[in-house]
């Protein structure tokens, strides 16, 4: 997941006027805020006026006595809504601004419990000013603006992989650990309460079942203050999919055990009937939210299939559609979340061979965007709300309430952790036990449903919430603050940042189908045979039907190489297309050093060039037509001017097909000959380092321009069987498919045969020459004409 | 009949000793190799050919291929392949989807990762030189996965075969020949997969509770 924290300044406090200004800004903002309800105060008073206006105008207007026009006046009322929520917005994001340009704290403090704090503060001086403190963390502005863009973020970027492999931890954590906290502190606090014989107190009249409701409405862990926490710490990838996905997966049972003791709360009593329904609930619930949720990810996938002639608009189907799944999913009372959830990883897939990299984009930046918004608003409202609650404040629930959900929490985790590691091939060692118990906090989510309780049915609902905003403080600030220290100390794993290399990526599809084998061979029907089943059949007829046009047949592997291929294309753009890019080491190491049995060339000729998109290449055919001297000065500029052309794709087929035209215009430029007048570089120029460097790894594609080299040409529209490879058979059917194919443009099926040395007649060695020029003159000044001769072919 | 029994028993324990499986795991697995070899005592390609469902699997040769390797029985470098294999063959070949055991120390993880990547390895190396040779790589990428044209197979190969050679031999002059990936190389282009841990079946974990392989019929 990128991090949403974006950049952290390192402490260049260099002027501090800036910083000045900024505080100064946030300031007066915060003046602005609170000094606003005044003006709300006293907008009654205007709207009386403007009434009256408005009626001593109509009477006036019988008498036609003339008023001065109103030049300027001030009206309130009708903007306030929308002009308090963007002074809230505005003040959230000037916040995390702020915490930013400070130097060492946002690696000493999280930025969840700073915003709080401002929270505090915001509150403090709304009160103070004497004004009522809006509802802001009012349930229906949480759980229908403020929470759904946190779990859409979290559900469309949630790494498929890692979350199936562990799927059963998480749920267990999830649905047994959950149950596991709402009982035991529920039940405990009730005994609690119970015994106090000699001074009774509140705590008597409290009954089981609320008990158990409050238990089950703290012992979830949120979702939005995990992931708060844990972006920070960067921990490894098993230990967040756990803990994350657990707070995700909760919800369910939540809603379940908070319907279920709230209908019943008010009767007094539940009898085995009800538990079992509700058991049946919970099935539903969750079940239902995920076919909700992944019935609208359908939809949307098969509406993205569309969009190839309104580009603009589709980021907004990924959007509404999400929201609209959250929405259904709400009305029936289903789970909310787990809806989002399956919504955005059921249409991620599809969506994103669907839309364009622009879209990809957008959405990209949307949900960051929005999800963080949200998150700082949610802290805040939480600080300011904590200010103007009406507190119950009752020691011996407060402390009970925190000791109970501590131990709860390393209790349920250690338990469950036996269990579970029975059935794990990767054991959760200790240290992965307590990052997970440590890292289970409470947050909004906690303090919305308390808010949600009727005062009348539960009488003592004002100290929930005061309990529940202790216990959110507690996790927040204690364990938030200190998990990042204990982390280093532990030691624990972190996050690796390796980039997926392709080597990884074929070996990881061979393990996969060398796994599937094997179990075939045992006639185990394991893991591996379901994922390889379900794979198939995603390929067969899903991908058919929710992906648009030719990518629908794109194995996964040829998708995987192109996006590393765009990815680099465009850090090469980005990066002017002289420094080096993403490979740590820097490499001399050519695709002639790897060609085998090739006796070694004087020159190096067959350097590879850095990928061109079509534009360049149109641009560079153009000038090449025009302009056939080429100098080393001119070379570079216009490599740097061609290379700012947008490398963006849109649409594999129509590169295929500009490349293929572009094969046709080579075909006509091979009867110019005398392009290069210049002599060939020095081994250290410049331009040659910068050759070799573009002909990275990662950026090695093909010439498009030679014959003489096979291009990548994805054969989508015939299937080559597996079975026939003879490099030699390859040779021949090539060049009888080259020759028949010489006037035909079919977008699919194309096959550049390199020429054989002994087969090379004159035209031919001239084609492979100028060829070989062309290409060479692009990226590096070779040698003269006459030294045409060692033309060796690419392939053996 | 007990001396049949008790032999057998004897036969099992030395099988486990030497491929690590449990007593009760090769007992499933020899009522499995029962069941491929049509009770014969060996099975051929031709048996392992017949399952259906390792018909749809793309590699399905070189698996088949991997079972009769001898460098798969580690038993000091021998080349070549075998015609039939019998069970303690079987067993060999195995033994390398065992998943790490939980209290391995660190270089017992390490020699684990090592054998499971010297298996995949072999299935590489065809020729059983020792060096995946860029001709291997692109074989072996057509016919994995059947859609890939020949020119994108060997685009893509060849952009692996790059890959490798510039993390393991970063500053070749132009001149120089880049021969292959040696088994060195293969080890650090994977290091990051933690092999011990992804290449395993499950049902084949000693620590864990333990379900009947064999279960199904095919």
């Amino acid at each position: 997941m990128s991090p949403r924290r974006g950049f952290r300044h390192p402490g260049s406090f260099g002027s501090s006027l800036p910083e000045r200004g900024l505080l100064l800004l946030v300031l007066i903002v915060l003046l602005q805020g609170s000094l606003l309800p005044f003006g709300a105060a006293s907008s009654p008073d205007v709207g009386h006026r403007d009434e009256a206006d408005v009626h001593a105008e109509a009477e006036e207007k019988h008498n036609f006595t003339k008023k001065p026009f109103p030049v300027l006046s001030f009206e309130y009322k009708h903007i306030q809504v929308p002009f308090e929520i963007s002074l809230w917005v505005l003040l959230a994001s000037l916040m995390k601004l702020g915490f930013h340009l400070i130097p060492r704290l946002p690696g000493i403090v999280p930025e969840s419990c700073l915003l709080i704090l401002v929270g505090l503060l915001v509150g403090g001086l709304i009160k103070l000013a004497g004004q009522k403190v809006p509802p802001v963390l009012d349930s229906n502005l949480f759980f229908f603006c403020l929470l759904p863009p946190i779990i859409l973020d979290a559900g469309y970027f949630l790494p498929i992989r890692p979350f199936m492999e562990n799927l059963g931890t998480i749920l267990m954590f999830a649905v047994v650990g959950t149950l596991w906290n709402a009982f035991f502190i529920g039940g405990l606090l009730y005994a609690v309460c119970q015994i106090q014989p000699n001074n009774p107190s509140d705590l008597h009249s409290l009954e089981l079942l609320p008990c158990l409701l409050f238990g089950s409405i703290i012992s979830a862990v949120d979702p939005v203050a995990v992931l708060a926490v844990f972006e920070e710490i960067h921990i490894n990838e098993l230990l967040h999919i756990l803990v994350f996905g657990e707070s995700l997966l909760n919800d369910a049972v939540t809603v379940v055990l908070y319907h279920l003791f709230e209908e019943y709360s008010g009767v007094g009593s539940v009898t085995v009937i009800d538990g079992v329904l509700g058991v049946i609930s919970f099935f539903v619930v969750a079940l239902g939210g995920v076919l909700v949720g992944a019935i609208y990810g359908i939809l949307a996938a098969f509406t993205s299939r569309f969009t190839s002639h309104t580009r603009v608009i589709e980021p907004l189907f990924v959007f509404v559609y999400s929201y609209m799944a959250y929405l259904s999913a709400e009305m029936f009372h289903l789970s909310g979340i787990m809806a989002l959830i399956a919504c955005g990883a059921v249409m991620r897939p599809y969506v994103e061979a669907n839309i364009s990299h622009k879209s990809h984009t957008t959405i990209k930046y949307f949900l960051k965007m929005w999800s963080s918004v949200s998150e700082t608003l949610i802290f805040i409202f939480l600080g300011v709300a904590t200010v103007d609650g009406q507190h119950n404040w009752n020691w011996t629930f407060v402390t009970v309430t925190v000791v109970l959900c501590l131990v709860a929490r390393v209790i349920g985790v250690v338990g469950l952790t036996y269990v579970i590691n029975k059935f794990r091939i990767v054991k959760l060692t200790t240290k992965d036990q307590f990052i997970v118990a440590y890292g289970g906090l409470r947050g909004a989510i906690a303090f919305s449903l308390g808010f949600l309780l009727d005062k009348r049915h539960f009488p003592l609902r004002n100290m929930f919430l005061t309990a529940i905003i202790i216990v959110i403080f507690f996790t927040v600030f204690v364990q938030g603050m200190t998990i990042k220290p204990l982390v280093d100390l532990l030691a624990v794993k972190k996050k690796q940042e390796a980039k997926r290399s392709i080597n990884e990526e074929i070996h990881t599809q061979f393990l996969d189908h060398l796994l599937t084998g094997i179990e075939d061979i045992c006639g185990h029907y394991g893991h591996h045979h379901w994922k390889d089943k379900l794979n198939r059949f995603n390929k067969k007829y899903v991908k058919k039907c929710l992906i648009a046009g030719e990518r629908s047949k794109e194995p996964q592997l040829i998708a995987f190489y192109h996006k590393l291929e765009m990815k680099h294309a465009i850090e090469l753009v980005e990066s002017g297309g002289g420094a080096k890019l993403s490979s740590a080491i820097p490499s001399t190491v050519s695709m002639q050093n790897i060609q085998p049995k090739k006796p070694a060339p004087a020159k190096p000729e067959d350097r590879v060039l850095p990928k061109l998109s079509k534009s360049r290449e149109e641009e560079i055919r153009k000038i090449l037509r025009s302009n056939l001297q080429k100098t080393r000065q001119r070379l570079r500029s216009y490599n740097r001017h061609t290379l700012l052309a947008d490398p963006y794709e849109d649409n594999f087929g129509e590169f295929l097909l500009k490349k293929q035209k572009m094969m046709a215009l080579d075909k006509k430029i091979q009867d110019m000959n005398n392009y290069l007048t210049v002599p060939a570089a020095p081994p250290d120029s410049p331009t040659l380092c910068r050759a070799r460097l573009a002909s990275d790894p990662q950026a090695y594609s093909m010439k498009p321009a030679l014959d003489s080299v096979p291009t990548i040409q994805v054969d989508l529209a015939s299937p080559q069987s597996p079975d026939s490879v003879n490099i030699l058979d390859e040779f021949q059917r090539s060049e009888q498919a080259a020759a028949a194919e010489e006037g035909e443009d079919d977008g699919g099926l194309m096959m550049k045969a390199p020429t054989r040395p002994h087969e090379r007649c004159n035209a031919g060695e001239m084609d492979a020459g100028t060829r070989e020029k062309l290409s060479r003159c692009l990226s590096d000044p070779g040698p003269h004409a006459e030294d045409e001769d060692e033309d060796e072919p690419f392939l053996p | 009949q007990q001396q049949q029994q008790q032999q057998q028993r004897r036969h099992y324990e030395e099988l486990a000793h030497k491929s690590g499986f449990s007593t009760e795991q090769i007992k499933n697995l020899h009522k499995r190799f029962r069941q491929l070899s049509g009770n014969k005592e060996t099975i051929s390609r031709a048996n392992l050919d017949s399952i259906p469902a390792l018909a749809n699997n793309p590699i399905k040769k070189q698996i088949i291929d991997a079972f009769f390797d001898k460098r798969n029985q580690r038993q000091d470098d021998e080349v070549g392949s075998l015609e039939e294999i019998g069970l303690e063959q079987f067993l060999m070949v195995m033994s390398h989807f065992r998943p790490p055991a939980h209290k391995s120390g660190e270089e017992e993880r390490q020699a684990a990762r090592r054998q499971k990547l010297r298996f995949l390895f072999n299935m590489h190396d065809t020729d059983g030189d020792g060096i995946i040779t860029l001709v291997e790589y692109r074989k072996e990428l057509l016919s994995k996965s059947g859609a890939i044209g020949h020119q994108a197979a060997k685009a893509i190969a060849d952009a692996a075969m790059l890959e490798v050679a510039s993390t393991n031999a970063p500053h070749m002059a132009p001149d120089d020949f880049y021969e292959g990936i040696t088994f060195e190389h293969f080890q650090q282009i994977l290091k990051g997969l933690e092999m011990e841990s992804r290449m395993h079946i499950r049902f084949l974990d000693v620590d864990t509770t333990t379900m009947r392989c064999g279960k199904a019929t095919s």
